[in-house]
């Protein structure tokens, strides 16, 4: 807890400008997540969601602009030091290793974890998807595509992570498993893990949510606490429809 | 039917087989997590089978050797893994490593020039003439393995098995350790692979190091039982290597073991018959197609390499490139 009694921000991003090449993607981004707290991180398509994300876990450096990880300066720290920090990713269109299995893939979520924890955490996703335990030797490439959000979710909460991002995790899914998808959201929000997540839906998303980012060609153009988000006329019109 | 130069050839063919199979190992490793045709790994061979032929030299030689001949052999191995695992490393970072997002014909090209590199270096070195381990020297030809009228010069046992050895280590390496599961993952989705936290210049660099090790591995067990070496054998154990990982499937690790195993089996068998059946042939048809000799044995390896390309151009067990969205 900070002084004023709010959680301290685990994550800050302050004036992150990125760039592919000759293009600037993410214009002078500034956001926070605080310890717990589950934020959404809305826009349209190419507007730099996952750019963003990725600017986060270090897969792209930005180039100028500073990310805080629990109250140290990583923006030049590898994606490795990141993850040992306490970050994780269900990536865009999850990107599971196919031609391995279900316990490799989760395996390989735990890759910067102890050796020793390993048979514990396994046994905490497999308590959280029990399927994954029924799958656990097929290979990750052969599941239908619920299954592999779960194998997706559960390879990142390997990593026991204390700040979650997640790149569209419904994307994909038909209406129900849309639904378990976010009640699975919830449920390791409530287990304390803090959350970014990235979503099209933002009716659904900013209902679950605490805060949310509005991103248009990579910047941000609104922010707010999800329920003013939710009825906030700009916003609905452009991303709700109504 | 000569049964007994039939099983002959099988056991020769199973010898080279097992070497192709180290040398294709490494050509699929690579390809594996690259998607690079490392052209220079051939000439990697070479340097093993020179390094080994140092060793052997440096301990006293074949007609005198100043230790025990199979702890002699055992050091030639290693002294070749080691030294050529570490000229992988040096290729990846200084050859390859900066071409990485640099359009795919940029490190091929690179890889050209390593190869010619290493061929001249070597032959500034050591000059153009042809060297022997002297292996018959060093393990009497009549020491073997007989099997009714069968008999197996020690030697080529020895090499045999010391090929499918390694190939069961680097099985379990690739599929029972960390670092094979982080290889795998690296291949397949590099970006993925590193979002789980694996450091992939490092993966990449042990790829290159194991593969390159196994290819060291090959150049002795080829002076030991395959006659002489010299500076420019790394075409065309290479090319062989190469031809065998297609055959198996590039970039499936068991496909470079079964691939190795065919093409020495091919190549083999081709040596002991292409003169009757090419005779054969032509006494059918009246000498409308050539005779050919046992020299034209590679004839038949390329064949099998083209027919592949044509017809199943991802090998035996290797799957159809799905291009990832
Ligand atoms: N590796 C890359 N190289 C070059 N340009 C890229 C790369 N990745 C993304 N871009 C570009 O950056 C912009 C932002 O992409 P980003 O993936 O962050 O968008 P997004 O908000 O996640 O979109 P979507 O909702 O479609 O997933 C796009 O114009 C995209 O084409
Ligand atoms: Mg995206």
């Amino acid at each position: 807890m900070s002084a004023n009694g709010q959680p301290a921000p685990l994550l800050r991003l302050e004036g992150i400008n990125t760039y592919y090449g000759q293009m600037h993607i993410l214009q002078d981004v500034n956001l926070e997540v605080r310890e717990g707290e589950l934020v959404c991180l809305l826009g349209g398509n190419a507007s730099g969601k996952s750019t963003t994300l990725k600017t986060i876990l270090g897969i792209v450096e930005p180039r100028t602009g500073a990310v805080i990880l629990d109250g140290r300066d990583v923006t030049r720290d590898s994606t490795a030091k990141r993850i040992e920090r306490g970050l994780a990713i269900v990536p865009e269109n999850r990107r599971l290793f196919g031609p391995m299995t279900v316990l490799e893939n989760l395996e390989l979520g735990a890759y910067l974890r102890p050796r020793a924890d390993l048979q514990e955490d396994l046994e905490r996703v497999y308590s959280i998807f029990p399927l994954l335990y029924e799958r656990r030797k097929q290979l990750a490439g052969t599941l239908s595509g619920g299954e592999q959000q779960m194998v997706a979710m559960g390879r990142a909460l390997m990593a026991r992570p204390k700040l979650l991002l997640m790149d569209e995790p419904s994307m994909g899914l038909a209406p129900v498993l849309v639904e378990r998808s976010f009640e699975v959201i919830q449920e390791v929000h409530r287990a304390g893990v803090a959350m970014l997540v990235v979503e099209q839906n933002a009716n659904v998303s900013l209902s679950i949510a605490d805060r949310g980012y509005v991103l248009s060609t990579g910047r941000v153009v609104l922010e707010g606490k999800a329920s003013e988000l939710l009825t906030h006329d700009e916003l609905r019109k452009a991303y709700l429809g109504r | 039917m000569d049964w007994d130069k039939l099983v002959q050839l099988i056991v020769n063919g199973l010898t080279l087989g097992g070497v192709y199979a180290l040398v294709a190992l490494g050509f699929s490793m690579v390809y594996g997590i690259l998607k690079l045709l490392n052209l220079a790994h051939g000439d990697v061979v070479m340097v093993g089978a020179f390094i080994g032929w140092g060793v052997l030299g440096w301990l006293g030689g074949a007609q005198d050797p100043a230790v025990a001949v199979w702890l002699l052999i055992t050091l030639m191995v290693l002294a070749a893994m080691v030294g050529c695992g570490f000229i992988g490393v040096a290729i990846e970072r200084f050859a390859y490593r900066p071409l990485r997002r640099a359009p795919r014909i940029a490190p091929l090209i690179s890889a050209l020039g390593v190869s010619f590199f290493i061929q001249n270096s070597v032959l500034l070195l050591f000059g153009a003439n042809f060297r022997s381990y002297e292996s018959f020297d060093l393990v009497d030809v009549g020491i073997g393995i007989s099997w009714g009228p069968l008999n197996v010069w020690i030697l080529r046992v020895v090499v045999f098995v010391s090929a499918l050895a390694m190939m069961l280590g680097l099985w379990l390496l690739v599929t029972r350790t960390k670092l094979g599961k982080a290889m795998r993952a690296t291949a397949f989705d590099r970006e993925a692979a590193a979002m789980m936290g694996i450091d992939v210049d490092r993966v990449i660099v042990r790829t290159f190091f194991i593969g390159s090790a196994l290819a060291g591995a090959a150049g002795v067990l080829i002076g030991l039982v395959f006659g002489s070496i010299n500076h420019f054998m790394g075409f065309g154990y290479g090319l062989k290597g190469f031809t065998a990982a297609v055959v198996g499937g590039i970039g499936s690790i068991p496909g470079a073991m079964l691939g190795g195993l065919l093409i020495g089996l091919a190549e083999a068998l081709s040596v002991g018959y292409i003169e009757d059946v090419t005779g054969r042939i032509a006494d059918l048809t009246g000498g409308r197609f050539p005779r050919l000799g046992s020299q034209f044995s590679d004839l038949v390896v390329f064949l099998i390499l083209i027919g592949f390309m044509l017809l199943r151009p991802q090998g035996i067990l290797g799957k159809r490139e799905v291009k990832k969205v």
